[in-house]
Order: structure tokens, then C-alpha cells, then sequence
């Protein structure tokens, strides 16, 4: 008896179930394809489209405040697209976002993807760490899912041919180069020892550093390595103590670069240690202690303070979600790219809106975005920072936008050029005036100011 | 020859602690024939609990030493209670089970308790504030900091007690019988309810003195930590000889030698063939061994008397 009710009741529910599943089903579908769009409470003038964007970044594991510092960002793109509340196609555009733990594991990193790809998100913005975002995008290329990465720095991310990889932040090819660089010159270190944490990030940083270290002039004594999960670098700070370098890269992140500094202040090196973007945090100077202090690092970009709109974007996710940690300006940044290329191609399809990005123009926060034709960001600059008094001070901004510098110089010399010419005319005038000596002299002076903007711009021209 | 012994002393540092580590697993191994694969995460607490309450106190004016005592006994009683409570909810009634089923609510425990940790002290990882004093003591050329000095030293006076608590009291002795057998030690009036709450609290006891030693020598404590610990540990405890006290120890120390000479001298040893980052595999490198071909560990008991 009882059994029989309990079995109708199931019937009953399933029926219902069915019938709402039914029902759903047979709603209108909207442009694109949303699993569970909400039910609308009275018939809008315009059609809604939901676009949903994949964002993946270990919010578990060891680099987890890494991660959720990217989704912040990204979160905070989010909320101000809705609250603009764009029409794209000629449909309310809602943003959403889908975000993914991949652990910093690349084997979770393809899981995670296949899970983006297979719920058709029109993009994606990610990964945070460069060992995973390599394996995942084959994934979304196959799929033809844009991906934006904020933070993947390792240059094969984008040389592998895929038309759907991009990224808004130096890679590590002009990364490690300006660290080299400045390694042998600015802070004249005859001997490095390197260190890197074996992840694609970390070696390939550390791979390219060394590559311009040894080319300006310096002697790299040992590389030793770590792991990305790792707190005792005891052993291999002592192995590289017997070296006595001048100077200790690391290429890794700031969970290991802090404790770094300060086991290698512990076993008495002297050294100076400097480290890459993944250890331009906050959280390496909390960590290191009186140890980090006077060390350096670099992050891709010019300071945020430094940017129009920067120091407003600072204040508002200071106010929404804690201090910024590393990437959330550069996240918040690739996803007003993927909303702008979107605008820009009027469809939220991914196969529509994909061909936009390559000819982003986007002012961000970090940076003015335009993509080369592998999807590098154009021009990269780097800034270096040291700690003072327990704050990653400003330093200089280095390589950076060297056509941008020349342009900056030819035109200085075409001011000259042309104050130069009035000059002559002015002198032509005086002549008229019966003054030929002062005409003479003003002609040479004129022509000594036309040499002088020659000389400007050949120059210019040989730092180009 | 300096930098040798810099590297021994680096071993030393790491296999003291090591060595807490693993007397927690072995000794509820000993009693139970259990692996308490949470007890890794029972250090991430005791390491939380201390730092935190350092940090708080750190600008009170106390002295270092006294402020850290303080860290470790808020951090020793709460890992007692979180040993009990995991004793008592996820292994008692699972004591009649098949073996597996106590394991894997050992593995959940050990989430539940890292996202427990990670809801309450975040993600981020936590610096040690630099109470203790740090003055640095150069032997023939090596650097020892007062810091790893007083770790070696608590680590082995920490055993040393352990020892005496279960080869010379009454306690230790009730102990002792119910890893022999437990129903026999019943049968002779042991609670063996209570002495097995009670080798869980005392593991627990040495994992917030180890959870202390790991954050303030490596300056950092983070919800994640516990996992690769609890593993190295395991792995110490089984080369010694799992359910062995004097095994643990001696595998301890041996582990921390064996990853920071192998860490220290292989990329020299193989021609840069193998690199220092192999440092951890070394641990379950000796694991794999140590199954193969001494499952019993260095000094192990046989295994037809624990049957």
C-alpha cells in the first residue's frame, strides 16, 4: 500500500519534472545557446542574449590568492558591462561569467577546458599560469573559442598557429630580455645564479634571462631548480652560497620567491635577488620579510598610477575586493577586449566576433591594446620595481614602445625643423630691413638649427 | 667542506621536523593499523592556529620566546581537540569496517580540513612575524641560526619523552598492548576507547609543535601546506618502519638528510642531467624502495607479530 503511493508520488514528480523540462525547452531560444535562460517576467522589447565567458585560474592549491585575485578582475569587467547594459546585434547583451578552478595543474587545465568548450562559451579569458593555458588552447582553437589570456606569459602560448590565442601582457621573450639586461648593466652583476621552478612560466622566463644576461656580459656560475609547491630552497641556496654570485634570479611566483629571499638572507648570501612578474606581489614582500628589501622585480606594463584610468580602476577594486594582487588589471582588461571586439563586430558568435580582436585599438588600464598577428600584445613595455621601506617602489619602465618612442622624436624634430624655417624667414625679413650682417647670422643660425633637427632625427631614427 | 656541512645541517632542520610528523602516523598505525592520512593537515592547523595567535600578540611588548609558547599552546590544544573530534566521528565507528573504508574517510577528513582552513584563514599564504630571535652561529664555515638550533634540539627532547611516556608508565604500557591486541587488552581491562583518543591527541600534540617549527623556520603557513608534508612524513614513517617509534624517528632524519644532500649535490653528481627540483621525488623515490624491497622499513618489526 505504502509502496504503491511512494511509487505514484515518484511518477507524479517525474512527470512534472518532464514537464518542466519540456517547457523550458520549447521557451524561445535566444541567439545564443543559454542553458537556463531566465524566465521572462513580461514580454520585453528587446531580445536578451546571455554571453558567457569562461574564466579559469587555480582558486585552489598554493597560487589560489593568485587566482582569485584574476577572477576579481574579471568579475569586476563583469559587473560593469551589465551595469552599461550594451545592445550588441540589436539585443540586450547580459555577461556572464563561468569561472573554473584549474589548479595551476595542466592535466585539471584540460579538463576544465573541455568542460568550457563543451558548455559553448562564446570565450575565454584565462588561464592564469602559462602551463596551463598551452595545453587548454588546442581545446578552444579546435572549438574556434576566442581565449584572452590576462597572465600567460610564455611566448609558445601564441606561436603555435592557433587564430583564437591572445594575451594583454608582454611574454617572456621581452620580459626576460629587459631583466638580462638590466641584471649586467643597471645593477652590474658579473656573476648570476638562476633559479627556476620548472614550470612553463618559471623556465622559460629564467631560459630567456639567461640568453640576455650571458649576452651582456655576465657569467651565469649555476641554474638550480625548485617546485612550484616548494617552501625549503635550504639546499640549493647553500649549493649556489659556495658560487658566490652577484646577483639570484628567480623565475617562479611569489609563494616561493618570498620564503626565497629570506632563507637566502638566512644563510648569509649577499647577493641581489631579482624575480619576474610572477613575484611583483605584495604578498613577496609580507613573506621575505626585512629580506626583501632593496630586492627587484618587473611586471609587464607601466604602473597602474601611470595610466589613464588606472588609479580610478585601483580604487574601485580596492573598495570591492582587497588589495590587487598581481594580474586583476590585466584580466579586467582582456575581458573589455573580448566585450569590445564584440561591439566592434556586432555579434556575440564566436566565429563573428573572433576577426575583431586581432584589430583591437583598446585603451585599457594597463596598457593600449593591439594585437601583432600571432595575438601578442604590440610593444610590450616592462617596468621594473625594488622594495623601499616594505613597498615595491617604481623603478623605470624599459623597452617598451620603441616605435612609439621614434615617432615622439621625428616629430620633436620636426618642431625644430620648422621653428628652424621661421627663423629663416625671419632672417629673410631683417634683410629687407638693410641688416645684411644680422641677416647672415640669422641664416647661419637658422641653418645651424635645420643641422640640429637633422642630427635629432637621424638619431631617433638609429634608436628606432 | 663547509658548504657540506651547511647541507647537513639544512637535513638536520627538515628531518627533525619530519621526524614529529611522522611519530603522529606511526603511532596511530602502531595502534591501529590505520594510515591517518588527515594528520598532514592536522600540522596545517597547529601552523595556522600558532601564527595566528603570534601575529596577535606580536606587538604586545612580550618577549619573543614567551609569545611563541603561547602560539603553541593555543596551537597544541586545539589540534588535541581536532584529533579527538576526528577519532571520534570518522574513525570509531568505522572501527569494525574493512580496512579501506577508515582510509578513505581519512582522505575526507583531510579536505574537509583544508577547506575548513581555507574558508577561515583565506588563500593567501601567511607570514611568520619575526619574533623569534634570529642570531646566526657560523660552524667551521656553516650557518646556523638559535631558531634551527632550538628546533633540533625540541625535536629530539620531544622524543626522548615520547619514548619514556610509552616504555615507562602505565599508560604507555596499556598502549602498548592494545597495538599488540586489542581485544586481548581489552579482555585485561585496558579502555582501549580511551587509549586510542588518547595516541590521537598526542599526535596531534607533536603536529602543532611540528605545524610551529615548519611555519617559523620557513617563515610561511598556508591552508595548502599540509599535504606534501603529510606525505614526506608518511614516507618517513614507512622507511623507518611504520608503526615503529624509534623507525620514525630514524626515518625522519634520514629523509631530511637524503633530500637536502640529494638536492645539493645531484645536479653535480649527473652532469646537470638531473636537476635540484627532483628534490621531492627523492622522498617517494626511497618510498618506492623501501616497499620493494624492505617493506617492513630500516628497523621494522616483523610483520607476522602484528597480525
Amino acid at each position: 500500500m505504502q509502496f504503491s503511493r511512494l511509487s505514484r508520488m515518484t511518477v507524479v514528480l517525474a512527470a512534472a519534472l518532464a514537464a518542466t523540462a519540456c517547457g523550458q525547452k520549447e521557451e524561445p531560444k535566444p541567439q545564443t545557446a543559454a542553458p537556463a535562460p531566465a524566465p521572462a517576467p513580461a514580454p520585453a522589447a528587446k531580445p536578451e542574449v546571455t554571453v558567457r565567458l569562461g574564466h579559469v585560474a587555480p582558486l585552489t592549491g598554493p597560487q589560489s590568492h593568485l587566482g582569485k585575485d584574476n577572477e576579481n578582475g574579471a568579475r569586476m569587467a563583469i559587473d560593469e558591462l551589465n551595469a552599461a547594459a550594451l545592445e550588441i546585434g540589436g539585443a540586450k547583451v547580459k555577461f556572464e561569467l563561468l569561472a573554473e578552478d584549474d589548479q595551476a595543474d595542466p592535466k585539471q587545465g584540460t579538463i576544465v577546458a573541455q568542460k568550457l568548450v563543451d558548455a559553448k562559451v562564446n570565450g575565454v579569458i584565462g588561464h592564469l599560469n602559462s602551463g596551463t593555458t598551452i595545453p587548454a588552447s588546442r581545446l578552444y582553437a579546435d572549438a574556434g573559442i576566442p581565449q584572452i589570456s590576462g597572465s600567460a606569459t610564455n611566448p609558445k602560448y601564441t606561436q603555435q598557429g592557433f587564430p583564437t590565442t591572445f594575451r594583454v601582457m608582454a611574454n617572456d621573450v621581452q620580459q626576460g630580455k629587459v631583466l638580462g639586461e638590466y641584471a649586467a648593466r643597471q645593477l652590474a652583476a658579473k656573476s648570476v645564479a638562476i633559479i627556476d621552478d620548472r614550470s612553463a612560466y618559471g623556465q622559460g622566463l629564467a631560459d630567456e634571462f639567461e640568453k640576455a644576461v650571458s649576452a651582456a656580459g655576465a657569467r651565469v656560475v649555476t641554474r638550480e631548480f625548485t617546485t612550484d609547491k616548494a617552501t625549503d630552497f635550504a639546499a640549493i641556496l647553500t649549493k649556489i652560497k659556495s658560487k658566490k654570485p652577484d646577483l639570484v634570479f628567480y623565475g617562479g611566483m611569489d609563494a616561493q620567491g618570498g620564503p626565497m629571499v629570506k632563507q637566502l638572507k638566512t644563510l648569509g648570501l649577499k647577493a641581489t635577488f631579482l624575480t619576474g612578474d610572477g613575484g611583483c606581489t605584495p604578498e613577496f614582500i609580507k613573506l621575505g620579510g626585512p629580506a626583501s628589501e632593496g630586492q627587484y622585480c618587473s611586471l609587464p606594463g607601466v604602473p597602474l598610477d601611470k595610466m589613464p584610468g588606472g588609479a580610478d580602476f585601483a580604487g574601485k577594486f580596492t573598495a570591492k575586493h582587497g588589495q590587487i594582487q598581481l594580474y586583476a588589471p590585466y584580466v579586467y582588461d582582456a575581458v573589455m577586449v573580448a566585450a569590445d571586439a564584440m561591439k566592434r563586430a556586432n555579434s556575440t558568435e564566436p566565429a563573428a566576433y573572433l576577426p575583431a580582436i586581432g584589430k583591437t585599438d583598446y585603451q585599457g588600464v594597463t596598457a593600449r591594446i593591439r594585437f601583432d598577428d600571432k595575438g601578442d600584445l604590440q610593444d610590450g613595455s616592462i617596468s621594473l620595481y625594488q622594495v623601499r621601506e616594505g613597498k615595491w617602489v617604481y623603478v623605470e619602465t624599459l623597452g617598451g614602445n620603441p616605435a612609439e618612442a621614434a615617432t615622439a622624436a621625428v616629430s620633436e624634430a620636426k618642431e625644430a625643423v620648422k621653428e628652424a624655417a621661421v627663423a629663416t624667414g625671419e632672417a629673410a625679413r631683417a634683410v629687407g630691413a638693410a641688416a645684411k650682417e644680422a641677416a647672415s647670422e640669422g641664416v647661419k643660425a637658422a641653418a645651424g638649427a635645420v643641422k640640429e633637427a637633422a642630427e635629432a632625427t637621424k638619431a631617433a631614427v638609429e634608436k628606432k | 667542506m663547509d658548504i657540506f656541512l651547511q647541507q647537513i645541517i639544512n637535513g638536520l632542520v627538515l628531518g627533525s621536523i619530519y621526524a614529529l610528523v611522522a611519530l603522529g602516523y606511526t603511532m596511530v598505525y602502531g595502534i591501529m593499523g590505520l594510515i591517518n592520512f588527515a594528520h598532514g593537515e592536522v600540522v596545517m592547523l597547529g601552523a595556522l592556529v600558532a601564527l595566528s595567535v603570534v601575529s596577535v600578540l606580536a606587538g604586545s611588548g612580550l618577549p619573543g620566546v614567551v609569545i611563541a609558547l603561547l602560539g603553541l599552546a593555543v596551537a597544541a590544544l586545539v589540534c588535541m581537540a581536532v584529533g579527538f573530534t576526528i577519532e571520534r566521528i570518522a574513525y570509531r565507528p568505522l572501527r569494525k569496517a574493512p580496512r579501506l573504508a577508515p582510509l578513505i574517510t581519512a582522505i575526507g577528513v583531510s579536505i574537509v580540513l583544508q577547506n575548513l582552513a581555507m574558508l577561515v584563514w583565506g588563500r593567501n599564504y601567511h607570514a611568520f612575524p619575526p619574533v623569534l630571535p634570529a642570531s646566526q652561529h657560523e660552524i667551521l664555515g656553516a650557518t646556523i641560526t638559535s631558531l634551527q638550533l632550538a628546533i633540533i634540539a625540541i625535536a629530539a627532547l620531544m622524543m626522548a619523552a615520547l619514548v619514556l611516556l610509552i616504555q615507562r608508565t602505565r599508560l604507555g604500557r596499556a598502549m602498548r598492548a592494545t597495538a599488540e591486541n586489542p581485544a586481548i587488552a581489552q579482555l585485561m581491562g585496558v579502555d582501549i576507547d580511551r587509549i586510542i583518543s588518547f595516541t590521537f591527541v598526542i599526535g596531534s600534540a607533536l603536529a602543532a609543535v611540528a605545524g610551529l617549527m615548519v611555519s617559523a623556520n620557513y617563515s610561511i603557513a598556508h591552508y595548502y601546506m599540509g599535504f606534501i608534508l603529510g606525505l614526506k612524513a608518511f614516507t618517513a614513517a614507512v622507511l623507518g618502519g611504520i608503526g615503529n617509534i624509534a623507525g620514525a624517528m630514524i626515518g625522519g632524519i634520514l629523509l631530511g638528510l637524503i633530500e637536502s644532500l640529494g638536492a645539493g649535490y645531484i645536479g653535480d653528481l649527473t652532469g646537470g642531467f638531473l636537476g635540484s627540483h627532483y628534490q621531492d621525488v627523492f622522498a617517494f623515490f626511497v618510498l618506492i624502495c623501501v616497499l620493494v624491497l624492505r617493506p617492513s622499513g630500516l628497523v621494522g618489526e616483523k610483520l607476522a607479530e602484528r597480525a
